[in-house]
């Protein structure tokens, strides 16, 4: 292994000299693994005034262009309070590397990026705000627009992205979904069955499990799941493709990114949302039906009879007509903020991050929406 | 130059196989690149010299042979014992690879900041002389990559590389993607860095105007062989078909004239 070299120097004041003259003995490698010990001391450099200081640089070893302005901005700081420096000691293949130092030191001034004030600031993020909010209304329309267009021309509807958004964002998703439907149907009648029991009301276990999931919690469940796998994934995949240019190259070819990218996502999501609903209600009933078993000893058959008189029409549809807003307002969300990305890498995984946030806002706040419509309709 | 040099190769590579799942990639390669030399790799698209690149670099592990970086085998060098090795090089990417989240000037000091104990101002200042010996302008220290044109990432890729003063540098096509300006702006910056800064190169490139102006020695490679090794003006007397078109094609003999009007 190689050891590092480091730069040594050694100030040596000759005051027998007419005029009195400093020699900094400059020594060993100065270069920009080894100059860091000798930076702190040039700085600080002191010198008596109207004296002559020589740099000897005969014994330095290694010099990079690190090392090379070190020793340029040291002599040029000393020439600038009125002494006179000098280099002794050059060897031919530093000169140079000095001179071409020199040659560009003009235009060595570190830029300082411009930080905007307080107000500034808070001005510039409502007017992104603003912004923000006029591009998601104008995207919204654009996506109507494509959607009515391919309506009168059905030819231009592509099935194939539409098919296989259903696969990757419908089929792929039954696994989970189900799973956590599952569990949540469980949780449900876990924590129900200890107060029915107390009110001797065991067999209500089935309106509780039924009515909450199938009203509710599937729906809501099964959307967030879908924001966080499927609307992550449209931004993300969007995002990079507009970084890559990917999107330009489309719109040149003469197909709208839109109609490509995001009217298939939308219509796939809006076809497997509610029928991953269906599924999740499926499977939560099946969590609430085995805990209602096992806790309160009522059997699958009585669970199901209960389960048949507690259940309107009305109470499924409530839940299940709600799926393709959610559906929509996920597709939406997740391709707009895959379309705001812009430039770098760092962008792709902010807006994928807030069309995430964005979406799963959204989706509950149009949850409260429906309740309070509900109500109003008395359903 | 810069440091006492030993008097052998920088790079040393003898009967390197590599491959890529079961295609093979090179077969049996051996060369060396001598210090203070510019050497370039050449060939079709597909032939492997990228991949030569990535294996010297420690990006790719080959199969078999042998590669020496300034006397040590790189081949299966673990992590810990790589950095003093990667210190002594810099790489510049085909498309630039600067981090996009990071401004120009914070590309460049990023290595500097990782890997010396330099103050922040003398960072700084080290960074601006960086970026105005690759030719850029001031104010383009500021600007993100993505603001800059493709010349201009290029050289602020090249500033990137020239971070640590290495005394090895790579670059992976330094002109694909360059207007004939800006490219002949590159063939200069090429030489003026090993001149002024002693720099050992080695290129990847199809840029035949770039060989003839600045390399010393090149490698011509097919299918994963080496066909010649020499300075150009040896190579385009070899007698083989594809070197022969490779010279003699019509962009060949252009850039041959072009280089023979200079001298």
């Amino acid at each position: 292994m190689i050891a590092i070299q480091i730069a040594r120097l050694e100030i040596v004041t000759d005051t027998a000299a007419a005029p009195a003259s400093v020699t900094v003995r400059c020594a060993g490698a100065w270069t920009v693994q080894g100059v860091a010990p000798v930076e702190q001391r040039l700085t600080a450099l002191s010198l008596p005034p109207a004296s002559e200081l020589v740099f000897d640089i005969s014994a330095v070893s290694a010099l990079d262009t690190a090392g090379a302005w070190l020793l340029h901005r040291t002599m040029r700081a000393v020439e600038q309070r009125g002494t006179t420096t000098r280099i002794s000691g050059l060897k031919p293949e530093f000169d140079t590397l000095l001179q071409l130092i020199a040659a560009r030191a003009e235009v060595v001034q570190p830029v300082e990026p411009v930080k905007a004030g307080l107000l500034a600031s808070i001005g510039l993020q409502a007017w992104r705000s603003l912004i923000g909010v006029s591009g998601m209304l104008a995207f919204i329309g654009e996506s109507a627009v494509t959607f009515l267009r391919s309506l009168i021309q059905p030819r231009r509807i592509r099935w194939r992205p539409i098919l296989h958004n259903l696969q990757t964002a419908g089929f792929e998703a039954l696994p989970i979904t189900g799973l956590l439907s599952f569990l949540m149907g469980v949780v449900i009648a876990y924590q129900g069955a200890d107060q029915l029991q107390r009110f001797g009301a065991n067999i209500f276990i089935a309106d509780l499990v039924g009515l909450s999931m199938l009203r509710e919690l599937s729906p809501l469940l099964t959307a967030i799941i879908v924001a966080g796998r499927s609307g992550s994934a449209y931004a993300a995949q969007i995002g990079t493709m507009k970084i890559n240019e990917e999107i330009d190259a489309l719109r040149t070819i003469g197909i709208g990114p839109q109609e490509l990218l995001v009217q298939p996502k939308i219509v796939a999501l809006v076809i497997a949302l509610p029928l991953l609903t269906v599924y999740a209600d499926v499977a939560g009933v099946l969590g609430g039906m085995l805990m209602a078993n096992s806790m309160l000893d009522i059997s699958y058959r009585v669970f199901l009879d209960r389960l048949e008189d507690a259940l309107s029409l009305s109470s499924f549809l409530t839940g299940i007509i709600k799926a393709p807003v959610f559906a929509v307002i996920i597709a939406l969300v997740g391709c707009y903020q895959g379309f705001q990305a812009s430039g770098s890498a760092d962008s792709v995984g902010r807006q994928t991050t807030v069309s995430v946030v964005q979406s799963i806002f959204l989706v509950i706040v149009a949850d409260a929406l429906f309740s309070v419509i509900f109500n109003w309709l008395d359903l | 130059m810069k440091k006492p040099r030993i008097n052998s190769n920088i790079i040393d590579i003898r009967n390197l196989h590599t491959r890529y799942g079961k295609a093979v990639v090179h077969e049996d390669v051996s060369l060396t690149v001598r210090p203070g030399e510019i050497f370039s790799l050449v060939g079709g698209s597909g032939c492997g010299k990228s991949t030569l690149l990535r294996a010297i670099i420690m990006l790719l592990q080959p199969v078999a042979g042998s590669i020496r970086v300034f006397g040590q085998e790189v081949i299966g060098l673990n992590d810990e014992n790589a950095l003093p090795l990667r210190r002594r090089w810099g790489v510049m990417f085909e498309r630039g690879a600067l981090f996009s989240s990071l401004t120009v000037a914070e590309n460049v000091g990023m290595v500097l900041r990782e890997h010396t104990h330099l103050s922040a101002a003398l960072i700084d200042e080290v960074v601006a002389l960086k970026i105005a010996l690759t030719g850029l302008p001031a104010d383009a220290g500021a600007k993100y990559p993505n603001e800059l044109s493709g010349g201009m990432r290029k050289r602020a890729a090249l500033a990137r590389a020239i971070a640590l003063d290495p005394e090895l540098l790579f670059l992976d096509e330094p002109t694909a993607g360059l207007d004939p300006l800006s490219a002949s702006g590159i063939d200069e910056l090429v030489k003026s860095l090993r001149d002024v800064l002693g720099l050992t190169i080695m290129m990847v490139t199809h840029d035949l105007d770039l060989l003839w102006r600045t390399a010393d020695r090149v490698a011509v490679l097919d299918k994963g062989h080496i066909l010649g090794i020499g300075s150009m003006t040896e190579l385009s007397k070899l007698d083989h078909p594809l070197v022969r078109e490779y010279f003699y094609g019509p962009r060949g003999r252009a850039a041959r004239e072009q280089a023979w009007k200079k001298k």
